[in-house]
């Protein structure tokens, strides 16, 4: 059975140790040097680039999140031994770990490493789908004469240059399809290697609880349940037809995912659905001053990332959750397109205005109904003569921005 | 109560009256008519607690009361009936139902008390003029399909009834606007109108009213508070709550100094925007003119489903033009002109464009451009 080292990428057939380092860190599988789809995961990032950053972190719990209102981001795998999770609130997450370390997300330094390891995947294919800014999904096939060595190989070098010029560890899945890859770079977390080969496919997925498919969360896992189905034998007893009869479309997509069948392409440039941000205040407030400065920074957020996807959203939501956790929210469509500042908060701001009364613990801005940046703001307002001269002034704050940094002009409502 | 009408009379009262009523009702006497006989007169009464409409009809009261049914089911009935036929309404007091018998038919509706019907409170109207049904039929008419649907600008949700000056002295003016176009019209001042307050008449309002309006010879008799509005002919009285909030100041918008000017048959300009159109993203439904000396190139390129042009003969002289629009608020405007030639009034490619009809400034449309 071929086998590789990952510390020092030699390939031979199996054995306990690397003969050449006598690493134990192998990763060895029938497939392993034909299989070309693969999942990498960076462990804990955010946690661990805030230690990388500040080694005195280093043997300390960290959890990376908001304020004592917020919630776990990432944290460390210290942290995550006392049983804090990520999306834990945080006041759960001191309570299981008083003495973590909490450190508000710095999420420039994550950009800028991300950027890093994207770069390093860019160098070893150019079919990449970033899912997030620590997780994409890589597809090697047709790599091995470009690089003289198969996937494999090529992933484990990768994560060793991660750790060697980075300081950041990453866990890779490597398989035959999307699903399976994404599932796999989950099995050995941190710093693992897992193979799902096609052979052992259905003996791996029969006894899983049909919750390892992604998309099936708490409500469809219910609806399944209710179905008698709990784990992909289960699932794999329906026949398609009467998956599709019950659960629609999605019935079909259960029916090929049990089977480990998954067609999807990775695809370098997946579809954009929305854009959004959100904050969780420290106390709950409904102070209209505050929540129109949020609304401000969370639209300039939104407009922000919009600009860089070169896209534009048409609907404009406003999200809110009371202090009894009930959710509210609205939406507005707009007449044509916008990426500008301007326009999300004056939209936003509006639909503010008509909901109910706080307070709130938390707002969220977004956009959807997205259209390439082309089709943006094209048709002007009659009652809006000045939203042109807005419009020039907040591309012209872009353009200083992008030169002298993001805080070199900001509006003074964004300091409320 | 006891009354008997002739079926057609019925009919055209109630079909007023169950418009207002509002189809998705959470409150039970909401949906109901409220039918009042005394003397000679039958009134049917409706609302949705925005608009108040009666209607009143022609009938042998034998017993004068009232009571209030379901005024959906009650004109569903009465619609259903043969015509001719000689209906009869009367509640039953052991029962609670009003029974309604014609011919061989017989129908016992479910009744609500009529105390609970809501009546709205009378307003002070601080105006009260008349202006015959067609001026009004223009007003409306010629404004409406530039009345926004925007609920976060709900102030533009209607025409802005107001007393302004036209060219040739005082006018009754009706705006709207959505903030893509905009039409403002004029209809020489009637008498007694000088001191009316301007108010936003509501869509459904401007909607209810036109059904009023049929009739060429018909003189309406308006009332006007700051709350709220009266449109009344003999027989029916139309009375809505106005929108409260304040119009935006139009006149700022409206462009004085455009002086591109393009002349083209209204009808030929639409056929041919709405030919070229038929390729545009069903999105923007962008169009694009391209003027040049006494010639009009309508074009559209959209990069997904292809492209379309047609030229057309108009009179321009000025210099070399391009602008686009939204194909839709084209034809709508184009739509308003019925007589004369449409007159375009361009400025630049980025500013508001004004249209007419000819040289009449009583009725004038503005259109934003958009980026092509």
């Amino acid at each position: 059975m071929p086998a590789l080292c990952r510390d020092c990428l030699t390939s031979f057939e199996q054995g306990p140790r690397c003969p050449a380092c006598r690493s134990p860190r192998l990763v060895a599988h029938a497939e392993l040097n034909s299989l070309t789809i693969a999942h990498m995961d960076c462990d804990a990032f955010y946690a661990s680039v805030e230690k990388r950053d500040n080694p005195a972190l280093r043997d300390q719990p960290v959890i990376v999140g908001g304020g004592t209102r917020g919630v776990v981001s990432t944290c460390c795998y210290i942290a995550r031994i006392q049983g804090v999770r990520s999306a834990m609130p945080m006041f759960q997450a001191l309570k299981l770990c008083p003495q973590a370390v909490v450190v508000k997300p710095r999420f420039p330094a994550y950009v800028e490493a991300s950027r890093a390891i994207r770069a390093m995947m860019e160098a070893l294919t150019p079919a990449i789908e970033p899912l997030s800014l620590d997780e994409a999904f890589l597809d090697l096939t047709g790599t091995v004469r470009l690089h003289g060595m198969p996937p494999a190989t090529l992933l484990a070098r990768l994560t060793r240059e991660m750790e060697t010029q980075l300081g950041l560890t990453g866990s890779v899945g490597l398989s035959h399809n999307k699903f399976l890859a994404k599932i796999a770079s989950d099995l050995d977390k941190p710093r693992g290697f897992s193979v799902i080969g096609l052979t052992e496919t259905e003996r791996f997925l029969l006894p899983k609880s049909v919750r390892i498919i992604w998309g099936v969360g708490t409500a469809t896992q219910a609806a399944l349940e209710a179905a008698g189905i709990r784990t992909i034998a289960d699932l794999k007893r329906w026949d398609r037809t009467d998956l599709i009869a019950r659960f629609g479309s999605g019935g079909d997509r259960l029916w090929h995912l049990a089977r480990g069948l998954d067609s999807r392409r990775v695809n370098r440039d997946e579809k954009l659905k929305s854009i959004s941000k959100e904050t969780t205040f420290n106390e709950d407030t409904a102070d209209p001053d505050i929540l129109d400065g949020h609304i401000w920074r969370l639209s300039e957020q939104v407009a922000d990332r919009a600009k860089a996807k070169a896209l534009s959203g048409r609907t404009v939501t406003l999200k809110l959750k009371k202090g009894d956790f009930q959710i509210v929210t609205r939406r507005h469509a707009l007449p044509d397109p916008t990426q500008l500042t301007d326009r999300i908060y004056r939209a936003a701001a509006d639909l503010f205005s008509a909901a109910p009364q706080g307070p709130f613990r938390l707002i969220g801005v977004g956009i959807s109904d997205l259209a390439p940046e082309a089709a943006a703001d094209l048709s002007r307002d009659l009652l809006d003569p000045d939203a042109p001269k807005r419009a020039a002034a907040e591309r012209a704050t872009d353009a200083i921005r992008a030169r002298f940094g993001a805080q070199a002009i900001i509006k003074g409502r964004s300091l409320r | 109560m006891k009354l008997s009408i002739e079926r057609g009379t019925l009919l055209k009262a109630l079909a007023q009256a169950q418009s207002v009523v509002e189809r998705r009702n959470t409150i039970p006497i909401l949906a109901n008519v409220l039918i009042e006989a005394e003397g000679s007169t039958v009134s049917f009464r409706a609302t949705d607690l925005d608009i108040e409409v009666v209607d009143k009809a022609p009938a042998m009261v034998e017993r004068a009361g009232s009571t209030t049914v379901s005024a959906v089911m009650l004109h569903e009935i009465i619609r259903k009936l043969p015509d001719g036929a000689l209906v009869t309404l009367s509640d039953d007091a052991a029962t609670g139902r009003l029974v309604i018998t014609a011919g061989r038919s017989t129908f016992n509706l479910a009744t609500l008390p009529r105390e609970d019907f809501p009546v709205m409170a009378s307003s002070e109207y601080t105006t009260n003029f008349s202006a015959p049904a067609p001026v009004l039929r223009r007003l409306f008419d010629k404004a409406k399909f530039a009345i926004s649907t925007e609920e976060t600008r709900y102030y533009l949700n209607g025409v802005y009834m107001h007393v302004s000056n036209g060219e040739a002295g005082p006018v009754l003016r009706c705006v709207a606007t959505d903030g893509h176009r905009l039409a403002r019209i004029d209809a020489p001042l009637p008498a007694n109108a000088q001191t009316m307050p301007g108010v936003i008449v509501p869509r459904k309002t401007v909607g209810e009213l036109r059904k009023l309006l049929d009739d060429d010879e018909a003189i309406i008799a308006v009332s006007v508070s700051e709350t709220k509005v009266r449109f009344a002919t003999p027989l029916i009285t139309l009375t809505s709550k106005v929108i409260d909030g304040t119009f935006p100041d139009y006149t700022r918008v409206i462009p004085m100094g455009n002086s591109r000017r393009l002349e083209v048959d209204a009808t030929e300009f639409a056929k041919a925007v709405d030919r070229v159109a038929t390729v545009s993203s069903e999105r923007s439904r962008a169009v694009k003119l391209s003027l040049d000396e006494d010639r009009l190139i309508l074009s559209v390129n959209a990069p997904d489903s292809g492209n379309a042009e047609e030229e057309l003969a108009v009179a321009y002289s000025d210099e070399r033009l391009e602008i686009g629009f939204n194909a839709k608020y084209l034809l709508e405007i184009a739509s308003q002109v019925d007589r004369e030639n449409a007159v375009f009034l361009f400025n630049s490619s980025g500013d508001p464009t004004l249209m007419r009809e000819g040289n009449d400034t009583s009725a004038i449309y503005v259109v934003m451009p958009m980026r092509v």
